[in-house]
């Protein structure tokens, strides 16, 4: 049944998912994707509400079982995963709710002598900024102090491959950049990270590469700055004319622009000639290019639903909110 | 449980048995401290004998003594009667009633999916539940013995033979109603319908099991369906132990049973065991 894992490469991805299938009854939560995780990769899912995210997340973590297709994380089907396995990664699950009649740093030390090589308890509690709260029961925390404390129990056990499922939901301002720091020393210390987050300023922040899942299918995958297509990231130079008129051009010389702007109005006068009114330049930023990715895949999915609906008048096809 | 190890040798297998062990002990640490600091199982479990005892004091004992003969001899105090019921109740209360709340509770706030994502074996797990409840249900029936002799008055068994039986009866009972504990957690669908689910169960048998009602009195087919259960067994164990030998002759068979008494404990540790070790999951995969 356990087939004995080869010995891994170190450029051997830690995480590899082929032509992955969940489905619960007649849904199909996840439906056909492949992507890889390469060593000391942060790695963002990215993706609605009921995409699919969470469900691969859980078949990647050993939580749920797939319907069919390949997955391999650090060398082992998840589906087998002995405490060996286990005992290499981190999980922070989605917000949990437990009662927390246990401090800070008593929960933190019962879950380092769960591992056989834990980080410091003391260095982890400092690390996401709880040391004020460390003898505090966790039932008397605030949401995102409780977060925090969520974080810190994933990675006590010092794991090679970290689970973060949207971190950072409840955290104020300051706490998430204080976090992103954090994140960033876990991966130069060659941390491999796969997050699911809804602020694509934090996936930005803290990707490598990115996959965008909608409707259980992977849209698309690339480098953080490469996702979308050159054409998504193409800049926007937007200005009112004299006439309060409002201007958009998408250029790849958004420079030359401005500057045949400038020296059309030059000519002009009175007041604020030669000068543009309301003059952006505007860089997509990975919201900009996620929306549209996920409006673009909508408005295909509808027109193939409503292609379908009108050859076969058959009224039970899946509708989309 | 066994761990599969897939990466290494045998000498890792013997190390992760080895810390099972020493996982599941400083769980036992854990999960006491966490008893004593949840008010719910402190009331409900540990100190509900207590309160049970002290009312039927209260209630019944100007009525007299219970047991006397004929003639005006022998009997004893309504504590001392109840006593050896408050034990059983106090150990079917820490086993089954703390532990399947508890753990229908762990498993509806995501307590056992977070452990389920850590190296802890649900071996470990067991052991920590278990020995939270032997700790627990020990620390109680030493402190309702302590009141019995030091509040109500009662005359405490002397020969070392008789709290033999006492050490068997608690230990077999204990562990067999943690078991039934964990496998009844698996029942109630969340964890704010478990003391609904629970809270009946327990209390029936109370009734029925000579904890509340003197189980002599009791019509026989009630006696019956009673002795199909561990409650009663635990009961009449602790009875044994507790009560002049002159009480044997109001048991069902006019004797104490302690070989049957034995025998149904073992039988319902098995049957614990087996139901927990087939029920138990750390979470409802696919649900």
């Amino acid at each position: 049944m356990t087939t004995t894992p080869e010995p891994r490469n170190s450029s051997d991805p830690v995480v590899r998912v082929r032509n992955l299938h969940k489905s619960y009854g007649a849904f199909e939560a996840v439906a056909g994707i492949s992507f890889d995780i390469r060593p000391g990769e942060t790695f963002a899912l990215l993706g609605p509400n009921g995409a699919g995210k969470s469900t691969v997340i859980e078949i990647l973590e050993g939580y749920r079982d797939r319907t069919s297709g390949e997955v391999s994380v650090l060398g082992t089907d998840p589906q087998h995963g002995g405490l060996d396995w286990k005992a290499r990664l981190g999980i922070v699950l989605q917000s949990t709710g437990e009662s927390g009649n246990v401090t800070v740093a008593e929960q933190l030390a019962h879950f380092a002598s769960l591992y056989p090589n834990p980080r410091d308890v003391t260095e982890v509690i400092a690390a996401v900024g709880l040391e004020e709260k460390a003898k505090t029961r966790i039932s008397r925390l605030s949401g995102g102090q409780r977060r925090r404390v969520d974080v810190a129990l994933g990675i006590i056990g010092r794991p090679e491959l970290l689970f973060l499922d949207e971190p950072t939901t409840g955290f104020d301002p300051e706490a998430r950049h204080q976090f992103w720091d954090l994140v960033r020393s876990l991966k130069s210390e060659g941390t491999t990270i796969l997050l699911t987050t809804h602020y694509l300023d934090e996936a930005a922040q803290l990707g490598d590469r990115a996959g965008v899942i909608t409707g259980g299918r992977l849209i698309d995958i690339g480098a953080i700055d490469e996702i979308g297509g050159a054409e998504a990231r193409v800049p926007l130079v937007r200005w009112r004319d004299a006439a309060g008129q409002s201007h958009e051009i998408r250029t790849d010389q958004p420079g030359r622009v401005v500057a045949e702007l400038v020296a059309a109005s030059v000519g002009a006068s009175g007041k604020g000639a030669g000068e543009p009114a309301e003059l952006e330049v505007i860089r997509p930023s990975l919201e900009d290019v996620y929306l549209g990715l996920v409006r673009d895949d909508r408005a295909e999915t509808t027109a193939a639903a409503s292609a379908a609906d009108s050859s076969t008048s058959d009224d039970s096809t899946e509708v989309l909110a | 449980m066994t761990t599969l190890d897939t990466t290494t040798g045998t000498g890792s297998i013997r190390s992760a048995r080895h810390g099972v062990l020493r996982l599941g002990l400083a769980r036992v640490y854990y999960e006491a401290r966490m008893y004593f600091r949840t008010p719910d199982s402190v009331f409900f479990t540990f100190l509900f004998p207590f309160i049970m005892l002290a009312i039927f004091t209260a209630a019944f004992g100007s009525a007299g003594n219970i047991g006397t003969a004929p003639d005006g001899s022998g009997g004893v105090s309504v504590g001392a009667y109840y006593l050896p019921g408050m034990l059983a109740a106090g150990m079917l209360l820490s086993g089954v009633q703390n532990l399947a709340v508890d753990i229908a509770g762990e498993k509806s706030d995501g307590t056992l999916k977070r452990l389920g994502g850590t190296p802890l074996s649900p071996l470990s797990y067991f052991i920590g539940k278990i020995g939270m409840v032997l700790v627990t249900g020990a620390i109680q029936a030493a402190l309702l013995i302590l009141v019995a002799r030091f509040v109500l008055d009662i005359a405490l068994p002397t020969e070392p033979s008789t709290w033999l039986t006492f050490a068997w009866v608690f230990l077999f009972g204990v562990i067999a109603c943690a078991f039934l504990g964990i496998a009844l957690s698996a029942l109630p669908r969340s964890g704010k319908s478990a003391t609904a689910v629970v809270i009946p169960i327990v209390l029936i048998l109370q009734f029925i099991s000579g904890v509340y009602l003197q189980f002599y009195v009791l019509p026989e087919w009630m006696q019956n369906v009673a002795s199909l259960f561990p409650l009663k067994w635990m009961a009449q164990g602790m009875r044994s132990v507790f009560l002049p030998d002159s009480f044997a002759s109001l048991e069902q068979n006019g004797s104490w049973d302690l070989p049957l008494v034995a025998l149904n404990l073992g039988i319902w540790l098995v049957v614990g065991l087996v139901l927990s070790r087939v029920t138990f999951r750390w979470i409802r995969k696919d649900s």
